[in-house]
């Protein structure tokens, strides 16, 4: 999906044209301490408030300050801007803002041919073009002669443009990502306010940085209008969103507040026990940052202590959660297995990143399906929710605490790297939309001895959701222990009873299948449907592939393919029709970035020959690696382009 | 209940008004049905009457206790409280009573365990909790083997111990408890024995007392693994040779006829000593709220195992704030600063634009 001209172009002023765009898919790359990642962030907002929609893919080093000019050490941010209802990141950027040789080498395999390469050509000395592994000068030895490459001198631009500031250049020329932005604002069309703005609040206790960066700003943006060297500016004009608010969200804030507001719906209040790992920090780091909202927050000694004191809230009372990623969630396991057992609403919010062991801690995977689905021991079902785009965390996270508080058990929340970082706009909902979560606390005992005697019974089940009472403590009369250790039916006392056992865990594993009766069925985007043919492939996903399943699927259509498409909240249970659809499909094709974990539990569960389309090299799919899945497919069932259906 | 009316565990709390009469209680209202399986002649007993015979003298309610184990013999003592309880998993009960003290500061919260599910897998757990200063009171059964498995060494066996998984000898050094404890920035340390009702009662009772984490080993004799591994110390015949009472204010001394006692030596170590040898007035005299720990953690070390004398008691007993006061604390001043959350505001706090 690469930009594209319009042909009615407009002229600006002698000589200087605007075009319009469609898209736009802009990388901004540099050291680690460049400020790639506000350097795109802006760019979004600016883009956002213009009105476009648009798509983040924020990519940085696991090294906090690997060595300056080393590859080791890029950090870049990609932004997807577009007038029309864009999915992805984009596959391949059309544009390139490198600010050093490294960052140049990182990323050019990347751009998309044709593309525009905006470099910082006073960081293109021998020193950094050896330390970035060229043998020759790139700019020079032919290699970028794919690409429109402009050569702008951003440190001494900048440098210069700071000189009223009096600031000393080697502090100045920290500004010279500003400059870029300016420039790349200018190209676009980006108005600066909202950035000055930003920069006069984020910088506003060293008022030398404000000025610097103010200045270096507006220094890029009048080098675009006035240095004659870009032939043209471009225009992507707004999009056309659905009438409403909205705001540019992080997967990691939507799903931080998504909890706040189950909190609120539940009448319980929040308790995150977290450690810290990456990339789930944040969702603790927003958390933190709103005990207003009466939310208790307390970073734990470790990932095992995170869990354990959210559980022994939920005993309290209170909405219990977790948070962590990667090895986090091995370290939690036994806890959740507790949880099970015990019956209490417990949230574990996982993270998704590349494995195993600490693998690619700031890369996204979704290889933890079914360490969510079987990582206990013993026969322990959890629930299992997963979000499909950054904004949908806040849906999922309410769901999550719903599924959990009705029916007392542990739930899995999967988010991933490219969710919790990326991000979109999102049209907000008023508190008066969101669901109501009833708690339905115990109060009275709910036996009766033989002898008369009222008691209280913890394992006496809800006869609709199989769930068990949630006594807490503080209420008179129902005092009454749980533990990790099998339990009789009804009474909760300990029992070693083998026919016991079995009935036991039975009720646990049906109480979870039950589940099922409450989650919606999963909808299918069938264009065939209309006609009463079915397309002759489903394309079925779960998690954050939903983008670029979802843009795969309509360029396959577009090409005359008919392609049905259907997407998975729910892991655990499914919902209850998706057997009957993915057995009604000739072929159903399952892309996930992981070795195929979804497609095993489709293919156990409905003897479903589903194929799988795997990647695990830490980034999400691009939207082509999908199309071309799609249309081998079709074409080995006799499929062409040409014959469309 | 309605959906629109929502419940919270704070009004259950307050549902329950901690300010009304307690009705009084005995032992068999804090006793639950449950048969108590450990083994026949277990100290575990002692343990469990003193603590049953203690809570209905402290004012407290029953559905406003709850006692949290981890695993192992010790571990089972919640089932037999007719409290609120929970018997978690090995190690983590302080860090479960820790998520639960600090949502529900209205409660008494009890940790019950034993020296390998506190010292060993959950050592990391124990400490946490000690230097948070979570309002919790830890009871910590001491028997220097691992019981409910059947007989290994523990991180408190004395070294050379053999044992089933060390036949020949273990090689580790044991832990100090007590001095773990210390080292943790532990505000309230003590130690008592299943052999003494009155004495575990009266600590047990100055650790519930305790606002913060309160940390009482109890020597617990194992008569099945480790048979008689205090027997030296604890021995009604042996105690007044060989327990060491502290006493807050008072000059340590012990032996028949408070003959002995414990001196500070000019090069900066405790040492037992004759009274009539060095005067009353050379005692070193206990102060438990002394700030600095460090004469708490040499007492704590006085006895190199539980064959000299080994000092009982209070050993450490200071103020400073409980977590869940601090927490809350913390919570009330951003509320007060920021007013209370708004859901609406919150989700419109970042750059907005509207669509028309």
């Amino acid at each position: 999906m690469t930009s594209t001209v319009d042909p009615g172009t407009v002229h600006d002023g002698p000589g200087r044209e605007v075009s319009i765009l469609n898209s736009l898919i802009v990388r901004f790359a540099g050291d680690s301490g460049d400020g790639m990642q506000v350097t795109g962030d802006r760019f979004t907002t600016g883009s956002a408030l213009f009105g476009n929609d648009l798509a983040t893919l924020p990519n940085f080093p696991a090294e906090i300050r690997a060595p300056a000019g080393t590859l080791a050490g890029v950090s870049a941010f990609q932004v997807h801007i577009a007038d029309h209802d864009i999915l992805t990141p984009g596959d391949a950027p059309t544009v390139l803002v490198a600010m050093n040789p490294a960052a140049l080498r990182a990323n050019a395999a990347d751009l998309a041919t044709g593309g525009t390469v905006i470099l910082n050509s006073d960081a293109f000395d021998q020193r950094n073009l050896t330390k970035a592994g060229y043998v020759s000068d790139p700019r020079t030895d032919g290699s970028l002669t794919s690409y429109r490459v402009y050569e702008v001198p951003m440190t001494s631009l900048t440098i210069e443009a700071c000189k009223p500031t009096g600031a000393k250049p080697r502090d100045a020329e920290r500004s010279k990502n500003f400059f870029a932005l300016g420039l790349v604002s200018w190209l676009y069309h980006r108005p600066l306010d909202s950035t000055v703005a930003f920069v006069a609040e984020r910088y506003a206790k060293n008022p030398l940085v404000v000025e610097a960066n103010t200045l270096a700003l507006r220094a890029g943006f009048n080098f675009g209008e006035t240095a004659e060297l870009f032939e043209s500016s471009y225009e992507i004009p707004p999009t056309t969103l659905a009438p409403g608010t909205y705001t540019n969200v992080t997967g990691n804030t939507a799903l931080a507040w998504g909890l706040i507001a189950a909190a609120r719906q539940s009448g319980l209040p929040l308790f995150l026990g977290s450690y810290p790992i990456t990339p789930a920090s944040d969702i603790l780091h927003e958390l933190a940052k709103q005990k207003h909202f009466n939310i208790r927050t307390f970073q734990a000694e470790d990932e095992i202590a995170g869990v354990g004191a959210a559980l022994g809230a939920a005993f309290g009372g209170a909405l219990g959660v977790t948070t962590t990623s990667g090895p986090g969630i091995d370290l939690k396991s036994e806890t959740i297995g507790l949880a099970v057992s015990l019956e209490l609403p417990l949230v574990v919010v996982d993270v998704q990143r590349g494995g195993p062991s600490t693998g690619l801690p700031t890369k996204t995977e979704q290889a933890d399906l079914l360490h969510a689905m079987y990582g206990r021991h013993g026969e322990a079902p959890v629930p299992i929710v997963a979000a499909k785009t950054p904004s949908h965390c806040f849906e999922a996270a309410l769901e999550a605490v719903r599924i959990a508080v009705t029916y007392r058990t542990p739930v899995y929340l999967l988010s991933d790297g490219y969710l919790a970082n990326g991000s979109e706009p999102w049209r907000l909902p008023t508190s008066e939309e969101l669901p109501v979560i009833d708690p339905g606390f115990q109060r009275e005992t709910n036996h009766v001895d033989e002898d008369g005697t009222a008691r209280f019974w913890p394992y006496m089940r809800d006869p609709e959701t199989l769930a068990r009472p949630w006594a807490v403590p503080g209420t008179p009369g129902l005092e009454h222990r749980v533990g990790g250790i099998e339990k009789a039916d009804g009474s909760g006392d300990i029992s070693y009873d083998p026919v016991n056992h079995e009935k036991m865990v039975r009720l646990r594993a049906a109480r979870i299948a039950g589940i099922a009766r409450t989650i919606p069925l999963v909808d299918v985007d069938d264009p065939g449907a209309a006609s009463g043919e079915k397309a002759p492939l489903l394309v079925l996903g779960w998690g954050s592939t939903y983008g670029a399943i979802t843009a795969a699927v309509r360029r396959a259509r577009a090409r005359g393919l008919t392609v049905a498409q259907a997407h998975l909240t729910h892991l655990n249970p499914f919902p209850s029709n998706l057997g009957g659809v993915v057995t009604s499909y000739g072929r159903v094709l399952i892309p996930e970035t992981n070795l195929g974990q979804l497609v095993r539990l489709v293919r156990a569960d409905f003897l479903v020959d589903a194929v799988a389309l795997n990647k695990v090299e830490g980034t999400p799919f691009r939207v082509g690696e999908i199309e071309r899945a799609i249309v081998d497919l079709l074409a080995t069932e006799g499929y062409s382009e040409e014959a469309g259906e | 209940m309605t959906t629109t009316e929502h419940d919270t565990a704070g009004s259950v709390a307050a549902g329950n008004p901690t300010s009304a009469p307690v009705p009084l209680t005995t032992r068999k209202d804090w006793s639950s049905d449950q048969e108590v399986r450990w083994c026949p002649g277990c100290g575990d007993y002692s343990i469990l009457a003193a603590v049953q015979l203690l809570l209905p003298e402290l004012g407290v309610a029953r559905e406003n206790t709850v006692f949290v184990s981890g695993i192992g013999c010790a571990a089972r003592f919640p089932y037999y409280m007719s409290t609120y309880g929970m018997h978690s998993i090995h190690g983590r009960a302080p860090a479960i009573a820790t998520g639960l003290a600090l949502s529900r500061p209205d409660l008494d919260v009890w940790v019950v365990s034993g020296d390998g599910d506190s010292l060993s897998i959950g050592g990391n757990h124990l400490i946490h909790a000690l230097r948070r200063n979570v309002d919790l009171t830890i009871l910590m059964f001491n028997n220097q083997i691992y019981g409910l498995t059947k007989g290994q060494y523990s991180p408190t066996s004395e070294h050379g111990k053999v044992t089933k998984s060390t036949p020949f000898g273990s090689l580790d050094t044991p832990f100090n408890p007590l001095s773990v404890a210390i080292g943790a920035e532990a505000s309230f340390v003590a130690r008592t024995h299943d052999m003494d009702r009155k004495h575990m009662t009266e600590t047990f009772r100055r650790a519930h007392d305790h606002k913060g984490s309160a940390f009482v080993e109890i020597y617990q004799n194992c008569n099945v693994f480790n048979d008689g591994a205090f027997a030296e110390i604890t021995a009604k015949e042996r105690r007044e040779e060989m327990l060491v009472p502290l006493v807050d204010g008072q000059p340590i001394r012990f032996g028949p006829e408070g003959s002995r006692g414990v001196v500070l030596d000019g090069d900066a170590r405790l040492r037992i000593v004759d009274v009539a040898d060095v005067g009353e007035d050379a005692l070193l005299v206990h102060d438990e709220s002394r700030s600095d720990p460090s004469l708490a953690f040499m007492l704590s070390r006085l006895a190199g195992g539980p064959y000299e004398p080994t000092p009982i008691g209070v050993f450490r007993a200071v103020e400073r704030p409980d977590y869940s006061t601090l927490v809350d604390q913390q919570i009330d001043e951003v509320r007060a600063r920021k007013g209370d959350g708004d859901l609406d505001a919150l989700l419109r706090s970042g750059t907005t634009w509207t669509v028309e």
